[in-house]
């Protein structure tokens, strides 16, 4: 492997040294990386969300900001993005979590074992305080034989100094693991760059037994250092430790969970969907902004078909605008708002576990919720991030249910919306149907899709108490993200629509669909609207909902029907391309019979 | 024994791991044969939590039943 030109790989200038940033998930790269260079990136807990690399500028070097990876191989994409930066860069900073060194510090020294230049920064060391570990920075320093930093880079602590030793050129190349080169050269390979990089294997996502016994020399090497270089209490550390037991323990858990989720509910639910947006789209967008566009348009446009077509029920410049920004804006900002929160905290991995039991009962494991939940912001983006998971059959699965049961962000707002007015038996029966259905098409696909599911297998961060600054800053860029990615498809909706409409169209596919909607759903007609809008996008189509009088009960149905119905447009995209045509037609089709087959029933059961 | 036989508050060695995959996570965030672990929490017929030092992690049952671990006092 040749050392040079990171910059051709990545497609970025050539010119200046490049300096890669490198270290384990969630150390605070990229605040770093933002605090050298002054660029703002996204920081996700998520794997499978980070695989762009980012790179900014500090004096003449580029930085450039790396997945964050707990070791340099080729397990998951994150890490192949890793593998090629790293062995393309000679000059890197390897920043690790203070609190975590025992873990992080393999990384350190496999980059060590590289021989490449390195600095390396302790950051959060203001938790290593909190967590009365003591650590000897400059026993650190002997043993690994490179330059040591301490920064806490969220509170800008050390920043000036890390700047100074990358002015002083202070990077070098360490200690590398004893007996290392004797392994080795038993093997007739080197301790350099390219032959130890074949050895480990980590061109292949297949382990060898040479790989497994550099792995095995380097942590237990990495071990003696820790041990030699920190101090903790395990007393106190137990006390620390009990509020993630009490999350994790089912007794306690579960309860926690339900009640985690029923505060979302109220706050997406409640307080946004009906206090704030009642105020957004009726006053604002309706009252104000529609009143004064409505007669503008009419004032200059006497053709009525171009009337109907701009400011008629459905215009481009009257329904759109009011559900976009008065309705689907401030549900989708809550949700992002709250979900980084949670992300923040460290809660997920652990509903992760606690959920694992259920989950290896349809053929998961617990890592599944993780997409499961991120699909409540949006599916299509939660259909890319199944590819954390560890098997195909668990993809498909996952997939399948998140096109069939999980409602997105706005969705899932309006529909808490709709909800709370129906009263509380509703939401309970509501949420029960749609996770009976969760439960049974689970079982019935690990029945029938082949292969094997892997077991879980993941790391706990520590629990912390999310940063408001950070908070804010992610809900800001996931809703612009959403936002600026549905706003052309629901252009396009709109104009569908409102075509059909001012063509008397909507009249005829509404008659056409007549004998399911009206005859077996037991629902009104303009329902069907709904129904074309959320194959177009599911937010679209729940919005509808709220402009069409129906009783509680056709209501309820109307809810149940379209959580369940198809998957919209772009995710139907997202999974045509992760697994196929003839998956999502089959994913399609059956979601909106299953939608059709439940909504029926209920219908038949409850409406007279 | 194996792991997933183990009780909450058990100190237990990892004496081997039988899964290829098991054993490559382990190693990454922290463990590896030889090491001595603190099971922190256990759902029944679930995941079972370790602690090593500051890290925690959650096996699942199945890699539980590869791994298999010496109880010590």
């Amino acid at each position: 492997m040749n050392c040079h030109s990171v910059n051709r790989l990545l497609n970025i200038p050539e010119g200046n040294e490049v300096i890669a940033l490198v270290g384990n998930p969630n150390v605070g790269k990229s605040v770093i990386f933002n605090k050298l260079t002054g660029r703002y990136v996204e920081i996700s807990n998520y794997p499978g969300t980070t695989v762009d690399v980012n790179y900014g500028y500090y004096r003449d070097y580029i930085i450039v900001d790396t997945p964050g990876v707990y070791g340099i191989s080729s397990f998951s994409e994150e890490e192949i993005v890793t593998r090629d930066i790293v062995l393309n860069t000679q000059k890197i900073i390897n920043v690790i979590d203070s609190v975590h060194l025992d873990r992080d510090l393999f990384l350190t020294q496999q980059l060590i074992d590289y021989q490449k230049e390195i600095i390396v920064v302790l950051n959060m060391v203001d938790e290593v305080k909190k967590n009365d570990i003591e650590i000897d920075v400059e026993k650190l320093k002997q043993h690994l034989g490179v330059e040591v930093i301490t920064t806490s880079a969220s509170k800008g602590i050390g920043i000036n100094e890390l700047k100074e030793a990358i002015d002083k050129n202070l990077f070098k190349k360490g200690n590398p693991t004893p007996n290392l080169d004797m392994l080795l050269e038993s093997e007739g390979k080197k301790l350099c760059c390219g032959e130890l990089a074949e050895a480990e294997n980590i061109f292949e996502t297949s382990v060898s037994e040479l790989q497994e016994k550099i792995y095995a020399l380097r942590r237990n090497y990495v071990d003696v250092i820790y041990s030699q270089t920190v101090k903790f209490d395990s007393k106190r550390l137990a006390f620390k430790n009990k509020l993630s037991q009490i999350l994790i323990n089912p007794i306690t858990g579960i309860p926690i969970l339900v009640a985690t989720l029923y505060i979302m509910y109220y706050f997406l639910g409640v307080l946004v969907a009906q206090k704030l947006v009642g105020f957004t789209m009726n006053t604002v967008m309706g009252e104000y902004y529609f009143g004064f566009i409505e007669k503008v348009i009419k004032g200059i446009i006497p053709n009525m078909f171009l009337q109907k077509l701009l400011v008629g029920s459905y215009g481009i410049l009257s329904m759109f605008p009011i559900i976009f920004f008065g309705l689907l804006l401030p549900l989708v900002v809550a949700f992002h708002f709250f979900m980084s929160i949670l992300e923040d905290s460290g809660y997920l991995p652990r509903i992760a576990t606690l959920v694992d039991r259920v989950f290896n009962k349809i053929g998961l494991n617990g890592r599944s919720i993780i997409p499961i939940i991120l699909g409540f912001g949006c599916v299509t983006m939660a259909t890319m991030t199944t590819r954390i998971l560890g098997s195909k059959r668990e993809r498909l699965i996952t997939i399948f249910l998140l096109g069939l049961t999980i409602p997105c962000s706005a969705q899932l707002g309006i529909i808490s919306g709709l909800i709370s007015k129906l009263g509380f038996w509703y939401l309970v029966a509501y949420v029960l149907i749609i996770g009976f259905i969760f439960g049974v098409v689970g079982k019935i696909l690990s029945r029938i899709i082949k292969g094997e599911s892997t077991s879980l297998f993941i790391d706990l961060p520590t629990l912390r108490i999310p940063q408001l600054s950070n908070v804010l800053k992610k809900t800001y860029y996931k809703s612009k993200g959403f936002l600026v990615e549905a706003f052309p498809v629901f252009v396009v909706a709109t104009l569908l629509l409102g075509f059909l409409d001012a063509a008397s169209l909507l009249k005829v596919i509404e008659n056409l669909a007549q004998p399911v909607v009206t005859g077996f759903l037991k629902l009104p007609k303009q329902i069907t609207e709904v129904f074309i809008l959320s194959i177009i996008r599911r937010d679209y189509g729940a919005a509808g909902l709220v402009t069409i009088p129906t009783t509680k009960s056709q209501m309820f149905v109307a809810l149940v029907t379209t959580t369940l119905f198809v998957p919209c447009i772009t995710s139907f995209a997202m999974m045509t391309k992760e697994n196929g045509l003839r998956y999502s037609l089959f994913v399609w089709i059956s979601s909106a019979v299953i939608a059709i087959l439940v909504g029926g029933l209920l219908a038949h059961i409850m409406i007279a | 024994m194996t792991l997933d036989m183990v009780s909450r508050g058990q100190e237990v060695v990892i004496k081997s791991i039988k899964s290829k995959n098991a054993r490559i996570y382990a190693l990454r965030f922290g463990i590896n044969e030889g090491s001595r672990v603190k099971c922190i929490a256990k759902i029944n017929n679930g995941p079972v939590i370790l602690r090593k030092n500051h890290q925690e992690i959650a096996i699942g049952q199945g890699f539980a039943k590869e791994i298999e671990v010496e109880a010590q006092k």
